[in-house]
């Protein structure tokens, strides 16, 4: 049974059709990744998920219910926690506070509560840094915190918009596995990033937007090697080209 | 917020408790107002310093609760007990009302402060025209000492009262800090959009937060009424208790148990200092502790950011325990 299920969503800015009639799948249990250019629109598309923004047009469904009206809050409350591309801290408050208001979510006595925050905070590596304040961490620390808030919820899925940018090379590694053991645990993914590597280490399956329309979706290898994606990303005539650089390079051997 | 950072607040008030064996009347008088400000000022924090929704229009409340006391009993001869309960109870309706208008609307910030400012002004506009509150004129409680009117012979009792409902207050909201319902609060100050997808229902914590402010200043309203029998719309709906309650959160640490205390009895004590003072250099100045709860507030911000107890937590910390 699919878990989430968007159906043409569409949004709307002025004159900007900024996602048109978009529809994706998420499988219980699956690790979906959403790519795409700038300003594909594949933000937009996660806040018509969550309840974020309202579509101009579409419907989603969740759990087998339609949510499109529901407010954020109550698609959290169902099990739908998303994390922000800007990350958005609670910046007065420590570590340890700031995942402690996801925790309460599922668990009203502090006791508990705190010791599912910490609990969280180890499994994505915050754990020595629980009593920071979180305007002081690093870039990697604050998208570590955008996750373990998020899971702290609990949820059934999790919406991850570029958990990976800005991080550099020994820390993406670092924080690859900690998304799979998320995945190995239950918890259903769909993660927009732009960083190849993980993508094709992590996703078993891969959607494409582009200028708010799906154009691709598919395993990542196939997807990466469609003409239509590489024009997306590359320009008009870009796959033609690199298939005729790729011709010569295999005459000149 | 732990049952020991308490302390100091608790014994504060013993001591304040114990005064009446040893000082003089006019330092009663002093500090039964310093208290009523104080515990108006928690109800502002409730709101403004736990949930970041700045208010200057907390005389509505304040005003409201005053007014029902009075008015219930000089008009239909209700206890005064009964009249505190009504003015409580009220004082969380209009905040719910003026939240519900405000925050469905979403207004934050300087907007929803003008708002506040607008409800205090028109009800005070209105309390000062109606025959019903007595008009320009004002409202006279007819003077009955005794327990059950919530009047006392002695200044001592009343101090007692108040310096326990303080009291009360702070373990309410110490209590609210270490919970849930304190995380969302400052969660919604913090990050209102991190705050909903984490599951928080934001408006629902802010008309909470709005309605128990409300209550509570409500409260210190009420206790003002009895204390001095007499109240006009300039007294009970006046922009002087908005903005004392701000000045004492601020100055005393926001979003903290003890700031609005501590921030309220510093306010009075300077400005009363101030005008004995200036009034044996230069005769008697209409208005200095204005000027000094303006000067106090500009250098609060300047050195103290977070309050006194923000600076008090700083002093703390550079000495290892
Ligand atoms: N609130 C808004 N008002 C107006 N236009 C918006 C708004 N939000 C997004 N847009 C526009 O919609 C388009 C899609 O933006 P979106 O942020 O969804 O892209 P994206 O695929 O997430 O891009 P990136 O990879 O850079 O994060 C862009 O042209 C953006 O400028
Ligand atoms: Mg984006």
């Amino acid at each position: 049974m699919s878990l989430l299920r968007a159906e043409s969503l569409s949004r709307r800015f002025g004159g900007l059709l900024a996602v048109d009639g978009a529809s994706l799948e998420v499988p219980e249990g699956g690790l979906i990744g959403l790519i795409g250019p700038n300003g594909a629109g594949k933000t937009t598309l996660f806040a018509l998920v969550s309840g974020f923004l309202a579509p101009s047009g579409g419907r989603v469904h969740f759990l087998g219910e339609d949510v499109t009206r529901e407010p954020p809050h109550r698609r959290a409350a169902l099990g739908m926690a998303r994390t922000f591309q800007i990350v958005q801290p609670f910046a007065g408050l420590s570590v340890r506070e700031n995942i402690l208001v996801g925790a309460y979510l599922r668990h009203p006595g502090r006791e508990e509560a705190v010791r599912v925050a910490e609990a969280v905070a180890t499994e994505v590596g915050l754990g020595p840094m629980l009593d920071q304040q979180a305007s002081a961490l690093t870039v990697a620390g604050r998208k570590r915190l955008e996750l373990a808030r998020a899971l702290a919820t609990e949820p059934k899925l999790l919406l991850l918009d570029e958990v990976l940018a800005g991080l550099n090379p020994s820390e993406v590694r670092d924080i690859i596995p900690v998304i799979r053991a998320i995945r190995d645990r239950g918890v259903s993914i769909l993660m927009i990033e732009h960083v190849m590597q993980a993508v094709m280490n992590l996703c078993d399956h891969v959607h494409v937007l582009a200028s708010g329309r799906m154009i691709a979706s598919g395993p990542p290898r196939e997807v990466t090697a469609d003409p239509r994606v590489i024009e997306a990303y590359l320009g008009h005539g870009a796959a033609a080209r690199i298939a005729a650089q790729g011709a010569e390079g295999g005459a000149h051997a | 917020m732990s049952a020991r950072d308490l302390w100091p607040g608790l014994a504060l008030l013993a001591l304040i408790a114990l005064m009446p064996f040893v000082a003089s009347n006019t330092v009663l008088n002093f500090l039964l107002s310093a208290l009523i400000v104080a515990l108006a000022a928690q109800g502002w924090n409730i709101l403004g310093g736990y949930a970041g929704q700045l208010s200057f229009g907390h005389a509505a409340f304040f005003g409201m609760g005053a007014y029902a006391t009075a008015i219930l009993q000089i008009r239909y001869g209700v206890n005064a007990w009964a009249g505190l309960a009504a003015g409580i109870a009220l004082g969380a309706v209009v905040g719910w009302v003026i939240g519900a208008l405000s925050f469905r609307a979403r207004l934050r910030g300087s907007y929803f402060a003008l708002v506040t400012l607008a409800f205090a002004e028109v009800l005070r506009i209105l309390a000062n025209a109606a025959d019903f509150t007595g008009g320009a004129a004002g409202l006279l409680i007819r003077l009955s000492p005794g327990v059950e009117n919530l009047q006392f012979p002695s200044r001592a009792v009343f101090l007692w009262l108040v310096a326990g409902t303080v009291a009360a207050v702070l373990l309410l909201t110490a209590w609210i800090a270490r919970g849930r319902f304190g995380a969302r609060l400052v969660a919604v100050r913090e990050n209102e959009d991190a705050a909903r997808a984490l599951g928080v229902d934001v408006l629902a914590v802010k008309l909470r937060a709005i309605a128990l402010s409300g209550a509570v200043t409500a409260a210190a309203g009420c206790l003002y009424a009895q204390n001095f029998l007499y109240l006009d719309a300039s007294i009970a709906y006046g922009t002087w208790i908005s903005v004392e309650v701000l000045i004492a959160c601020v100055l005393g640490g926001a979003g903290t148990v003890l700031g609005p205390v501590l921030g309220a009895l510093a306010l009075h004590g300077v400005g009363e200092v101030a005008k004995i003072v200036l009034g044996q250099v230069a005769g008697p100045v209409p208005g200095v502790d204005l000027v000094v709860f303006g000067a106090l507030l500009v250098v609060g911000i300047a050195f103290l950011p977070r309050g006194v107890m923000g600076g008090l937590r700083r002093l703390v910390q550079r000495f290892p325990r």
